[in-house]
């Protein structure tokens, strides 16, 4: 053990100097999501509809990589590999990321963003509130944090779908639309696997499928005020992201994201 | 987390590093509203006492529309801006200058918006401004024009074009129009600082590799002229234009130094940041003039100002229509929110109306 971080976790839970590969993967996994989602999100500065909105999408963008950079920073000080954040975020490649389907896909219209953000943040909401009394207490205080920040999150989506829904025509049209788009990504947030199934026994993570009835449940409130429909289950239904198998969009994120670091291996920014 | 952790370059000897940081937005802040005291409604008496018009004054009509005007083009360029720094947000080299510039391009749309509603005191809807920016009535900063084409262009950004800025922003703290006074203040401490982080960008490019250090100064090759060009129109001589409103202006108290002044300041401050970068600046003529205690300093490309200005740079059409297509796309939520903003309250009167009638 060398760095801060790492003595406070340690000392703090008692815990171990080097953390499991299961623990691992799963802090990966809630990281990639938050860092993924707050790529997307940033693609909208100067995109949205009007300032202010310009302003709530930088916000979002900015407490989720917030989120994603102190889980990457616990991970490299745990996982006994003295990774820093941007090492995991710039250097490993496509079939190491373990975030979700939904957070990867490609901007969509205003309709479609704020039907991924009420499911993703209705998703992190239940997660955080868990994680909040995870016995492991550095993700326990990350999860606190987060908390906060996610409700503001899912509050931000939930009364645009209302206003979207109940407000014109076109717009309830659009709202349906993108409930419709988001659909086949829902099921994946609340999908067990073998790290989550390990974190949750050692009393570190959550089941992502003890998550799911609460968040449907908040969903479903909000749509009814929307005066919007539940859309139909779709026939297919992504699969595979916390196993690194993404989605044709992921590798041009990544691209994008990860080309000026590689050109100038070791280079200091 | 994007915050004071400066590095080493934060040298306490080394002077201010823009004009913000020299205590003048912070005097403009402590102003004394003596108007009451000095029993002051005239708009002549009030701007000879240096104190503040505010929206519910009188005030000639070519003082509110030249406010408009002025305020309006400074929103417009807050806003444009976020796309030549926005072109970087997915490609930041690391998490946390991808967390600065989200957070620097959110802070540029903030601007935006107080600055709208500053010129919406005077009388007019952002909606109608935004109309003056869209059909080309209104401009916005020129510089903006220049394309960013490498990451070393967003700490040249950060370090000159905030930093010419704020230069022509501090003496505005002090602008006889309180809304706009008001705004300016906060607008520069967060320049300031947007302006510490281009620098500290460019610091550890030129701490970095060859290939770094070689970006850095080619970012500066290309923005240092343009940065110089922020300031407008020579005063005096050739390059000077006639008739223009820097008179009128001065006597409000809306302006309160030349052009020429401000560049000048802006040259004498930045120079020794440059040497302190190790960065040159791409002028033969830049030279310490002991006699004026100033630095001397080559002419600017007037002729490329002019063109850029008048439509014909790199990136005039393309900041447009990027700009209009946005708007465009976004007017059905901007329908939707007023509709649903209506229907709410109609049945908010509809429920106090059934209140009452029980």
């Amino acid at each position: 053990m060398s760095s801060d971080t790492e003595t406070t976790a340690a000392t703090a839970t008692g815990g171990p100097a080097t953390a499991g590969a299961a623990h691992t993967a799963y802090l990966l996994g809630l990281a990639d999501d938050a860092l993924i989602y707050s790529h997307r999100l940033s693609e909208w500065l100067t995109w949205a509809p009007m300032l202010e909105e310009d302003m709530a999408m930088a916000n979002i963008s900015l407490d989720l990589i917030g989120q994603a950079r102190s889980i990457y920073t616990y991970v490299g000080s745990i996982d006994g590999t003295n990774r820093t954040e941007d090492d995991l975020a710039y250097w490993r490649d496509e079939r190491e990321f373990r975030n979700v389907h939904l957070v990867e896909q490609r901007r969509g219209d205003f309709a479609q963003e704020m039907a991924r953000m009420l499911w993703f943040a209705a998703y992190q909401k239940g997660l955080y509130a868990a994680l909040s009394g995870s016995a492991d207490a550095q993700l326990r205080a990350i999860a606190v944090k987060a908390l906060k920040e996610v409700r503001y999150h899912y509050d931000h989506a939930a009364q645009w779908a209302v206003r979207l829904g109940d407000g014109t025509g076109e717009s309830h049209d659009k709202m349906q639309a993108a409930l419709t788009w988001v659909a086949p990504y829902v099921a994946e947030l609340f999908s067990d696997d073998a790290n989550s199934v390990a974190a949750a026994d050692a009393g570190v993570g959550v089941l992502p499928s003890t998550l799911q009835a609460a968040a449907a449940s908040a969903v479903a409130d909000v749509l009814r005020e929307a005066t919007l429909e539940a859309p139909a289950d779709s026939r297919w239904h992504a699969r595979g992201g916390r196993e690194g198998v993404h989605s044709e969009p992921m590798g041009y994120l990544l691209a994008e994201m990860q080309h000026l670091p590689r050109s100038h291996p070791g280079a200091a920014w | 987390m994007y915050g004071n952790d400066f590095g080493d370059f934060d040298d306490p000897g080394a002077g201010p590093l823009n004009a913000a940081d020299t205590g003048e937005v912070e005097a403009a802040a402590a102003h004394a509203d003596r108007r009451a005291e000095l029993d002051l409604s005239d708009f002549d008496a009030i701007i000879a006492a240096d104190q503040r018009i505010e929206p519910r004054d009188a005030m000639p009509e070519e003082y509110r529309q030249t406010l408009i005007r002025q305020i309006a083009q400074h929103a417009h360029s807050e806003i444009i801006g976020m796309q030549p720094e926005g072109n970087w947000l997915t490609r930041a080299p690391s998490l946390r200058r991808k967390a600065i510039l989200i957070a620097k391009v959110q802070d540029e749309a903030g601007h935006g918006l107080y600055l709208y509603s500053a010129a919406e005191t005077l009388g007019i809807t952002r909606e109608e401004l935004l109309d003056r920016l869209h059909n080309g009535k209104q401009k916005y900063s020129s510089i903006f024009n220049y394309p960013t084409l490498t990451w070393a262009d967003i700490g040249a950004i950060g370090w000159l074009v905030d930093g010419a800025a704020i230069m022509n922003q501090v003496p505005l703290c002090r602008c006889s129009y309180g809304p706009y006074a008001r705004a300016m203040i906060r607008t520069c401490k967060e320049e300031s600082f947007h302006q510490r982080q281009g620098f500290e960008a460019l610091w550890d490019l030129m701490r970095g590799t060859e290939a770094q250090q070689a970006m850095a100064q080619d970012a500066i090759n290309r923005w240092w002229w343009p940065a110089l060009a922020m300031f407008g129109p020579r005063d005096t001589g050739e390059h000077a234009v006639k008739g223009g409103h820097t008179a009128q202006s001065m006597a409000w108290g809306i302006k309160r130094f030349s052009n020429d002044e401000l560049r000048q300041r802006f040259v004498d401050m930045t120079v020794p940041q440059a040497e302190r970068l190790g960065l040159k600046l791409p002028d033969p003529e830049l030279k310490w003039n002991e006699e004026r205690g100033h630095y001397d300093f080559g002419e600017i490309d007037w002729d490329e100002f002019w063109r850029v200005l008048k439509g014909d740079g790199a990136c005039n059409a393309q900041r447009m229509e990027r700009r209009v297509t946005s708007h465009k796309q976004g007017a059905w939520v901007r329908d939707a929110a007023a509709a649903y903003a209506a229907k709410s309250e109609g049945r908010k009167a509809a429920a106090s109306n059934e209140g009452s009638a029980a």
